[in-house]
């Protein structure tokens, strides 16, 4: 008999002690590798444990991204963390399982059929043994490998999973306890903030250090190495103070400015690239058939995450302590060592909660930061955090995209043929992907720059995520142009790729629906094969009331949009119903989504929420401005959804419990963005394919018309 | 020269020494009093994470320096309830699950006890234009507008009760 095959992270992982140990009496410690940003993880893969090891949840303390504690999960990224991490939680709970019930058979002398377990109590025939997991754990070997013997509990066992489940953090949040990083306090700690190096390669010519301290009104330090300077001092309103001014009392060389121009994703197009093509060979000969071309684009975006960035870390006897709220803190473990020349063996990484990130923040880089002033100043710990702007300036951002679609059509004004030709900056520029920490760029000897490189297909791709359309059609390929250098560093945002290709993808069905005078509910859905997907294209039209031939042009439009996450992870189908005149107020969205096997319910539904409420900002109002430098500095100069602006939303799950789960982090960011574009269009009768729909975009449509 | 600024803290009489009267009010609550509850989101005025009652106003914190409350009553969100005697607007929030990450909560929580002080049955459009000076970036809102249009319905039931 061949031996199971373990899930991906449980076979990287197999010592099963990392992902589960019972530390005292009535006690379970479970350890992820992945991180709470926010969308509920930490009580999702409670609710695994709990079934799988059949104990109540309150009996779990949940560790995450610990370099010392638990598994190595990569990134916390890609809608992936239940998808994959919780398969491989529930996988290693049940392989502990196993263990237990064997053991317990072996001490009491029995068969193990006849041993069940609850709430961490042994049962023979559905009596007390005496025995229970706390009673056996010294004799039972948890630093043994995962086999994937144990048995996974059947869908109809479920007790925790499939329920909502109150999420494990909130409370301290809501009750304002010490919940997040910022609030951290280390005995002797002092504060810090980088005078930042305006790009690569800028050197320091003068810093009119007293200025600087007289601006901060009370003792203040510097702290230097090469072109890396940050303030340090106890009170952290001084420190602040003396950051703000030190951006008029330093002066750098080099100084280079991303232009206006470079915002533009048309600025994309005549760069130097790398060039493939992804799928099937372009047709010989489309003389005579009908064609389609439209070019979607869209700018960059920040994360702009609601708290700034910040890091804490501590040097002392040689070992670097680091507490972060990055996404990866084995990948930082690994980078800090590279920019440090310091062995991993001697750093630990502690992951602490932030604010939302949805990606590649600044946090990677608070964090070193403050390794670099903590290797200066060896004993003290160093807690540093960002300001504002600097969070703007400086956080990697989404790159501008630009996506040409060609499509051949057949009589029935079908598509037979259809290429996505995309523009793009690399989607990963994360530490573990070789990009440097922005600190390390100012340092003595900078490390060079890596390759260009991007996402590649096997992990769902960057710039190319879901640039293949699922719908069948019979021949498709993608040309990826990656364009080699940025104007400001580019790296991976909720969904990379995805939005901006799906928005392309999305419009470009709609228009194609448009010409062949069809409605674009059914026209997908004759273009459609998967069920699942038929089930919320059909499921999202009868939440919306959608009618076949709704009369637009007239400032009210609604629109429909459809994908499948990666072509992998969960289906969703949007649609939006609005207003528009010189700007556009959204009224109403639907959606409906196909996650397989829900763990928790509502809070795969806050995070489908979540994703539809900041693409609608995405594609209403955000865009990185350019101007003399970065010139989106504050909630001012980008703006994002406000209360007021954000409408009503039903959203629905299809039962699909007997599924494996599907990612639901990133999967209506696309869907909504073409749902909306399509409901302009139709509200408008006429067609804007460039993000944002910023008020300027819809004056000069009406114009035209 | 040290200065000491005294005022009223969630209901109890506090006391800071400070050199810089200018000291943020929030830096004076995270630093000087250990009280971490009131977060910093921009120390601009601009996005609500720093949201507190000053003499029963909302007021934002992050730009408000000290010497300008001293004698005043600061509520933060440490005085609207405890775990064990939670305020309705709380108890709301954790019913409908209201956030996500969490970091603009505490602000939204004081932003809408303010709300509900002056207008105690708001309606959709009240509640969402009363917390326009509060960003949520994970799209928890209407999640964050259901919570309050309960926590309101739950007020004027006891209010009603009380009466």
């Amino acid at each position: 008999m061949n031996a199971p095959i373990l899930p991906g992270p449980l076979a990287d992982n197999p010592r099963l002690d990392r992902w589960v140990t019972f530390p005292a009496p009535g006690k379970v410690t479970v350890g992820t590798g992945r991180v709470e940003l926010g969308q509920g993880v930490l009580t999702a893969m409670t609710q695994i444990a709990a079934d799988e090891l059949d104990v109540a949840m309150e009996r779990i303390t949940i560790r995450s991204g610990d370099t010392e504690f638990t598994p190595n999960e990569g990134y916390t990224a890609g809608s992936q963390s239940i998808q994959f991490g919780g398969v491989a939680m529930r996988q290693a709970c049940a392989d502990v399982r196993g263990l237990f019930i064997d053991q317990a058979a072996r001490v009491l002398g029995c068969k193990s059929s006849e041993l069940s377990i609850r709430d961490g109590i042994i049962l023979r025939n559905g009596a007390p043994t005496g025995q229970d997991y706390w009673t056996l754990a010294a004799t039972v070997d948890l630093a043994g490998k995962a086999t994937g013997s144990g048995r996974r509990k059947a869908v109809a066992d479920f007790a925790s999973i499939g329920q909502s489940s109150a999420r494990l953090d909130l409370p301290a949040k809501i009750f304002g306890a010490a919940a997040f990083i910022h609030d951290m306090v280390v005995d002797g700690m002092v504060h810090a903030r980088v005078v930042r190096q305006p790009n690569r390669g800028a050197t320091i010519e003068a810093v009119d250090d007293g200025a600087i301290r007289r601006a901060a009104k009370a003792p203040i330090e510097f702290v230097r190495n090469g072109n890396f300077l940050a303030i340090v001092g106890n009170d952290e309103t001084a420190v602040e103070l003396a950051g703000a001014a030190a951006s008029d009392h330093v002066t750098w060389r080099h100084v280079e400015t991303p232009t206006p121009l470079q915002a533009e994703a048309s600025w994309l197009v005549q760069r130097p690239a790398i060039d493939r093509v992804i799928g099937a060979p372009e047709p010989a000969d489309p003389q005579g058939r009908a064609r389609f071309e439209a070019t979607y684009t869209r700018v960059h975006l920040a994360h702009a995450s609601i708290a700034p960035s910040c890091g804490l870390a501590l040097y002392r006897d040689g070992r670097l302590t680091v507490w972060t709220h990055c996404q990866g803190v084995f990948p930082l473990r690994a980078a800090l060592s590279r920019t440090l020349g310091l062995d991993a063996a001697a750093i630990t990484v502690h992951h602490v909660q932030g604010a939302g990130c949805y990606g590649h923040n600044g946090a990677d880089d608070a964090a070193a930061d403050a390794a670099i002033v903590a290797m200066k100043m060896p004993g003290t710990p160093i807690r540093v955090r960002w300001r504002r702007a600097e969070e703007f300036v400086y956080e990697p951002k989404s790159p501008a995209m630009a996506v040409k679609v060609r499509a051949l059509l057949d009589d029935a004004g079908k598509p037979t043929d259809w290429t996505a030709e995309i523009w793009s900056g690399t989607h990963n520029y994360r530490p573990g992907a070789g990009g440097n920490l922005l600190g390390a760029q100012a340092l003595p000897n900078p490390p060079p720059e890596p390759p260009p490189g991007d996402v590649p297909e096997a992990n769902g791709g960057g710039a190319t995520r879901n640039a293949e359309p699922l719908y069948s059609i019979a021949s498709k390929r993608i040309i990826h142009h990656l364009v080699m250098e940025t104007p400001v560093r580019t790296s991976a945002l909720r969904g990379l790729g995805a939005m901006p290709n799906v928005f392309a993808i999305e419009c470009a069905i709609d228009e194609l629906a448009e010409r062949a005078g069809q409605d674009p509910v059914q026209y997908r859905l004759a273009l459609t094969t998967d069920d699942r997907a038929r089930a919320v294209i059909e499921k999202v039209a009868a939440m919306a009331g959608w009618q076949s031939g709704a009369p637009g042009g007239a400032g009210r439009g609604r629109g429909i949009a459809f994908a499948r996450y990666k072509n992998r992870a969960a289906y969703a189908a949007v649609v939006v119903a609005l207003d528009v005149d010189e700007t556009i107020r959204l009224r109403h969205v639907w959606c409906a989504s196909d996650a397989g096997l829900v763990i928790n319910p509502d809070g795969a539904i806050n995070q489908l929420e979540g994703g539809i409420i900041q693409s609608a900002s995405w594609v209403l109002k955000e865009q990185v401005r350019f101007d003399n430098g970065v010139s989106s500095l504050d909630w001012e100069t980008y703006p994002v959804l406000k209360f007021s602006e954000v409408p009503e939303i039903d959203i629905e799950l299809i039962n699909a419990k007997d599924e494996t789960p599907l990612g639901v982090g990133e999967a209506t960011a696309g869907p909504t963005a073409a749902a909306i574009g399509n409901a302009v269009s139709h509200a408008l009768g006429a067609r804007i394919r460039d993000l944002p729909l910023t008020r300027e975009r819809i004056m000069a449509t009406l114009l035209k018309e | 020269m040290t200065q000491t600024f005294e005022f009223t803290l969630n209901g109890s009489p506090v006391s800071v020494s400070l050199g810089n009267e200018e000291t943020p009010l929030l830096n004076v609550l995270r630093n000087a009093l250990g009280v971490m509850g009131t977060r910093f989101g921009c120390g601009l005025d601009q996005c609500g994470c720093c949201m507190v009652l000053i003499d029963g106003a909302p007021e934002k914190s992050c730009t408000k320096p000290v010497w300008s409350v001293a004698g005043k009553t600061v509520t933060t969100v440490e005085g609207l309830g405890t775990p064990q005697r939670p305020h309705p607007l709380q108890q709301a929030f954790i019913d409908e699950q209201a956030g996500q990450c969490g970091y603009c909560l505490a602000g939204i929580l004081i932003s809408a006890q303010a709300l509900l002080k002056r207008n105690p049955s708001p309606t959709r459009a009240e509640i969402a234009q009363a917390l326009d000076g509060n960003i949520c970036r994970c799209g928890a809102h209407n999640r964050i507008i259901r919570a309050i249009a309960k926590a309101a319905a739950q007020m004027r039931a006891s209010a009603g009760t009380a009466r």
